[in-house]
């Protein structure tokens, strides 16, 4: 072939090599190594937000640096479960719902949960005061969202505790994860959790005042209240490595303890953490994240035996609530929860002067803007 | 100069005015379009709350259209200011810029699993033009690659890259996982159309080319390459839509942050308190698409106009 007469194919190789090199070109690598500490990858159960502002602070603040960790956090997707991802390996800890970890370790994946980070449920079912919705009773004949998805069962278990019959006595729909459905009067009450939905609805301005609607408009069913809540956000690791790997059980401990202080940080320098998550999510919301880390500090603190450290009688009603529901077939065998590893962890953070309890912590007042801006 | 040099610079000057004339005709029929479909959008939610209004107090036949009201069909100046608004109170970045960033990540990971998707879309192409019985036998398998939905490969490819990559001579980063799925949407139409043009060459040139006792590698590249070329650009318009749209999905399923996918899905789960985000950034995947179209239409008129120009050479 000769080079001046160039035939197609030569031709549209050249713009496929153009291609290839504008996409090389943006290729750039940033991996900075850091030689001595160790790396761990953690997974979100969801996207960046104050739901795990604990640690982005530890992160940001180098408090995981300072426990000999390199740790790289890993969002969450749509698809995307922590379980799996931390028995695959592709993650040395994840955080995730409790049931939403005892699932998979039922079938087979040997999991466990190392520190129970939140001690309390944070869904809610929202609704209009007007509707006239005050306790579970009064679902009855109405019109209930819910997620799916495995998001439903505090409801069904509520429904039951009541005396109704979720196939019957009330209308379930599934519901977006916007509110959407309730404002427009579609649905009697929504699935919302505490720091997250039921603040957009607070957000949003009420077209009959032209003000933002107020927690006075809305009526609230607390699934903690009611007996149902299950547990959420929890560390878990890998069983069969806790077992073996001594250096991956002291990096748990690190890591847990490195975590927790991240969390205390949360509660004592409030304002500062908020800028830690909105810099790591830089779309989100300023009075948004204000509002969801102040009621996730309500979800941790105060802890009473520690924060981190399995309440026994909400994770037996978290079981209860399972097994009853159907969403685990039976009683988790033992070594579903460890407290070995978080008691070590705040035995080291009470010896730095750190508060691991919370006693002396209260919810904020914060004031949420149109947009949750 | 000759006349005959005069007079071909004279065609080429009208041809380059004839060609200005159609890309104006072009840009004013695309801007005529765009306002005629906004227009349309307010017009259907002008119609659709004038019959809700109408029966606030008497409900006489219901709402007629679905829901037209400001958090549905947010107002069209709401969503054009939406663009020069910060989505962060603290932070004056506006939200174009955020849609901008987030384009060109997204961009960056449809092009490396176009560029993929096209080579190996290409080679079983050119494996299935070899054999009939491949062809037959490959085919099902290819047709049956893209029913597999995407929500469910898609954490099998982000968890199995960050797991069996490590050998590579670069780090392994979740977005190149995108590009593998952006890939894997890209290859089927290139496959496809790609063997079709293979085998469009003129019979009695493959005979010639027999006759020239030419090897199949010199038909191929002589000839049948050559002839696929207006099938190929065909399946790439397809498939840098495909490449782009499996970047948003992969990166919405696969939690890989900081491309379009994100910021929709960002958008999506606080629709209620800012619609017109939401909205814009839908936009933004949509110019961003419109783009990678625009650059396939580009170089296919870069490819097919010199090609007019010199005879194709045996």
């Amino acid at each position: 072939m000769k080079w001046s007469r160039k035939n197609g194919l030569t031709r549209w190789l050249i713009v496929l090599a153009v291609f290839a090199m504008v996409a090389s070109a943006c290729s750039s690598d940033d991996g900075v190594e850091t030689q001595e500490l160790t790396p761990v990858k953690l997974q979100l159960q969801w996207f960046t937000q104050a739901q795990f502002a604990g640690y982005f602070a530890a992160l940001d603040q180098g408090f995981y640096a300072d426990a000999g960790l390199d740790v790289e956090i890993l969002e969450g997707g749509v698809d995307i479960v922590p379980a799996t991802v931390l028995d695959s390996g592709a993650a040395d800890f994840a955080i995730s719902w409790v049931p939403r970890g005892l699932v998979p370790r039922e079938e087979g994946l040997n999991i466990t949960n190392i520190a129970q980070v939140f001690q309390r449920s944070a869904t809610l079912q929202v609704s209009f005061t007007d509707t006239g919705i005050s306790g579970v009773g009064d679902l009855a004949g109405k019109t209930v969202g819910n997620w799916g998805f495995g998001n439903e069962f505090e409801l069904l278990a509520g429904l039951r505790s009541a005396g109704l019959d979720p196939d019957s006595d009330v209308s379930l729909v599934q519901q977006q994860f916007d509110m959407l459905a309730l404002i427009s009067g579609d649905i009697d009450a929504a699935q919302a959790m505490i720091y997250n939905e039921y603040a957009q609805v607070l957000e949003t301005v009420n077209p009959d005042t032209g003000e933002l609607y107020q927690p006075d408009d809305l009526s609230i069913i607390d699934w903690n209240q009611v007996g149902t809540a299950m547990l959420q956000d929890a560390i878990w690791a890998d069983a069969d490595k806790l077992e073996d790997d001594a250096a991956y059980r002291a990096t748990a401990v690190a890591f847990v303890e490195a975590s927790l202080r991240g969390w205390a940080f949360c509660r004592d320098e409030f304002d500062k953490c908020v800028d830690v998550v909105l810099g790591a999510g830089p779309t989100l919301g300023e009075s948004h994240q204000a509002w969801q880390l102040n009621e996730i500090n309500n979800l941790i603190w105060p802890s009473p035996d520690g924060a981190g450290v399995m309440d026994q009688a909400l994770w037996d009603q978290t079981i209860e609530v399972a097994t009853n529901e159907g969403i685990l077939a039976s009683v988790p065998t033992d070594g579903a929860f460890v407290t070995d590893i978080a008691a070590e962890a705040i035995a080291n953070l009470k010896e730095d002067g750190i508060d691991v309890v919370g006693d002396g912590w209260s919810p904020k007042t914060i004031e949420l803007k149109a947009g949750g801006e | 100069m000759t006349t005959r040099e005069e007079a071909a610079q004279a065609i080429k000057k009208l041809e380059r005015a004839a060609a200005w004339k159609r890309t104006m005709r072009r840009v004013v029929i695309f801007v005529v379009f765009i306002i005629l479909l906004a227009v349309a959008y307010t017009g259907y939610k002008a119609f659709g709350q004038a019959v809700d209004d109408a029966q606030t107090q008497w409900p006489v036949i219901g709402r007629v259209l679905p829901r037209t009201d400001d958090l549905t069909m947010p107002p069209i100046r709401d969503i054009v200011a939406e663009f020069g608004q910060p989505p962060q109170r603290n932070n004056s970045k506006p939200l174009a810029a955020f849609i901008a960033e987030a384009s060109l990540f997204t961009l960056r990971e449809a092009t490396l699993g176009f560029v993929f998707g096209v080579a190996l879309g290409l080679g079983i192409a050119i494996i299935m033009l070899r054999s009939r019985w491949l062809e037959r036998g490959m085919s099902p398998y290819l047709v049956a690659s893209q029913t597999v939905p995407l929500v469910a490969i898609a954490p099998i490819i982000v968890i199995w890259g960050s797991n069996n990559l490590g050998w590579l001579p670069f780090e392994w980063t979740s977005w190149m996982s995108v590009s593998l799925i952006a890939t894997y949407l890209t290859f089927f139409p290139v496959a496809m159309n790609g063997t079709k043009g293979l085998q469009s060459a003129d019979p009695a040139s493959i005979e010639l080319m027999r006759s020239y006792a030419a090897s199949r590698r010199q038909t191929l590249v002589r000839l049948q390459l050559p002839a696929s070329v207006p099938y190929l650009f065909a399946a790439f318009k397809i498939a840098a839509t495909a490449a782009i749209v499996g970047a948003i999905v992969g990166e919405i399923s696969g939690g890989v942050k900081g491309g379009l996918g994100r910021l929709i899905l960002d958008f999506a789960s606080r629709y209620t308190t800012g619609p017109s985000r939401l909205y814009a950034t839908v936009i933004g995947a949509a110019v961003l698409g419109i783009f990678a179209v625009g650059a396939v239409t580009t170089a296919e008129y870069i490819v097919l106009s010199k090609r007019k120009e010199e005879p194709l050479s045996l």
